[in-house]
């Protein structure tokens, strides 16, 4: 673990996250294998996939608390697995299955995680991801007195909050209502657009990965099996929608090639 | 080392403390019922007696320090479980927190919780008992040292074994001060103990401590070279601790348990 300036892409183009070649082996369970992919400043890739697939094994690799079995993982030019606290400065996440701490405050966790990011100017950076997400009035509440929504969208406000090159989002609508998702898609595309941020998202919301994926990825038992534009890769294979084609992969990946254009 | 992510873990614990009365108590509740406990079972042995023998500064003496050291452990592996107890695993070790930051703002944690408890100590055994600090001389302050090295070390090691052995593992590490107490020679003289049990006892830091608390207050001559040796072996102790933390941590990330960690085990 080593500290040092935040890493910065080459150039522009150059992808904020680079992942090449990642083994996830347990025992004699292969969890990934070998998938190799990349995500782009200001892109939003979507990482979809029935459950047990891989994807959260992939973020939680790509988030330096699992360690691969083999392969590589660069945020911008940094080697995470060489170099884990200067690249995670760099990266930040919100799952569902990682709520902030429900006894402290909204303001409370806020600070804190500031610190851990190393976030400067606090006061301000609170204000705009507060301002962002609709939390003010909850500022002094403590979390675990916030709604399943309310929770998520402080964990959104947490993970913004160092304006990360790299985001990793785990379902993050996943207990959002429909009008508030659409805010918070709507939020986290102006974000990324804004500040350049690489988006790596997953969701079983295949509306929701129309609307805010640039490109998709399908995991399949560990592997990536279909790769390319959620709105154009339907038809590619003959389905009308990304749904239509999501379930195809999931119940039989084996078949794809019986799919392909 | 990063000090705005070490401030970061203290300043968690300072937020939970702010709010929550059954944090504040503990601080201080149980060391002043053992100095009350201890102070009257001092005074009541020093009737039976009929010796010139200071029991004050020998026994309740011995008992605050060692009050003092169990509560440095205390510290630590409370943080520590303010950590799993609201699965925060996940979110605190995917920033860019180093261990050695991580253990650091813990024993911060642990210096200031368990100051207040040797303040309140102090308070009560001299108010209400008599215990004069004089009575140790220039040691007071190498016993306190050493005691508070040992209660780190105790405390690291304590949440290794919770970080391995999940969050039930958390039983194992309250009883260890009562497990350690008949060897680390609180209340009674090391020649006390059978012979195979002395071996144990000179493993301890704290032995040597209490040792030379009571030799002080009996107006013998301490024996410094032995007191330095406790403080080398209380360091040496920090850097297994470390050491073991640091392999437990590493291979929970090799496994999946820092990821999974509600689980307890990933096989």
């Amino acid at each position: 673990m080593q500290n040092g300036a935040a890493p910065t892409p080459v150039s522009s183009h150059d992808p904020v996250l680079r992942v090449e070649s990642l083994r996830k082996h347990y025992g004699a369970i292969e969890a990934v294998k070998g998938i190799t992919f990349h995500v782009c400043p200001g892109e939003i890739v979507g990482l979809l996939g029935v459950n047990g697939a891989g994807k959260t094994t992939t973020i939680s690799m790509i988030l330096g608390v699992l360690e691969p079995t083999a392969g590589s993982i660069h945020i911008g030019s940094v080697d995470l697995l060489r170099h884990r606290s200067r690249a995670l400065s760099c990266t930040n996440f919100a799952a569902v299955y990682a709520p902030l701490p429900g006894n402290l405050t909204v303001y409370q966790n806020l600070r804190v995680f500031a610190l851990l990011y190393g976030v400067h100017n606090f006061a301000a950076r609170l204000e705009e991801v507060l301002d962002a997400f609709d939390l003010h009035r909850f500022r002094d509440t403590k979390c675990g007195l916030l709604s399943s929504g309310e929770q998520t969208r402080v964990g959104l406000a947490k993970a913004m909050l160092n304006r990360p090159q790299v985001l990793l989002l785990d379902e993050p609508t996943a207990s959002i209502d429909p009008a508030s998702a659409k805010d918070i898609r709507s939020t986290i595309r102006s974000f990324a657009a804004r500040t350049q941020t690489g988006v790596l998202w997953t969701s079983h919301n295949m509306y929701e990965v129309e609307e805010v994926c640039s490109r998709v990825m399908f995991l399949s038992q560990g592997e990536i099996i279909l790769e390319g534009d959620p709105r154009a890769l339907p038809a590619e294979y003959g389905k009308s929608t990304l749904e239509e084609l999501f379930i195809s992969v999931a119940r039989d990946p084996l078949d794809l090639g019986a799919l392909e254009p | 080392m990063n000090l705005a992510r070490i401030a970061a873990i203290p300043l968690r614990q300072l937020y939970l403390y702010r709010g929550s009365a059954a944090r504040i108590v503990p601080l201080f509740a149980w060391v002043t019922i053992d100095m009350v406990l201890w102070g009257f079972m001092t005074k009541f042995l020093g009737s039976l007696a009929h010796t010139s023998y200071r029991f004050v500064p020998a026994l309740l003496g011995a008992v605050l320090f060692w009050d003092f050291m169990t509560r440095v452990m205390q510290g630590v592996t409370t943080a520590f479980f303010e950590d799993v107890w609201s699965r925060n695993f996940l979110n605190v070790f995917a920033t860019p927190i180093t261990m050695p930051e991580y253990i650091s703002g813990l024993l911060f944690t642990s210096l200031a919780t368990s100051l207040v408890g040797l303040a309140v100590m102090i308070v009560v055994a001299t108010a209400a008992f008599g215990l004069h600090f004089a009575a140790y001389g220039t040691m007071l302050l190498p016993f306190i040292l050493v005691l508070f090295l040992n209660g780190m070390a105790l405390g690291v090691i304590a949440i290794a074994i919770v970080l391995r052995f999940g969050p039930a593992a958390e039983w194992f590490i309250w009883p260890i001060p009562a497990l350690l107490a008949p060897f680390a020679c609180v209340y009674y003289p090391l020649a006390t103990l059978p012979v195979p049990m002395q071996w144990l006892a000179r493993l301890l830091p704290p032995s040597y401590v209490f040792e030379g608390m009571r030799a002080v207050v009996s107006g013998h001559t301490l024996n410094g070279t032995l007191l330095a040796g406790a403080f080398a072996l209380a360091v040496a102790y920090i850097i297994l601790a470390y050491w073991i933390f640091s392999s437990v941590f590493r291979h929970a990330v090799k496994t999946g348990l820092i990821a999974r960690y509600s689980a307890e085990t990933v096989s």
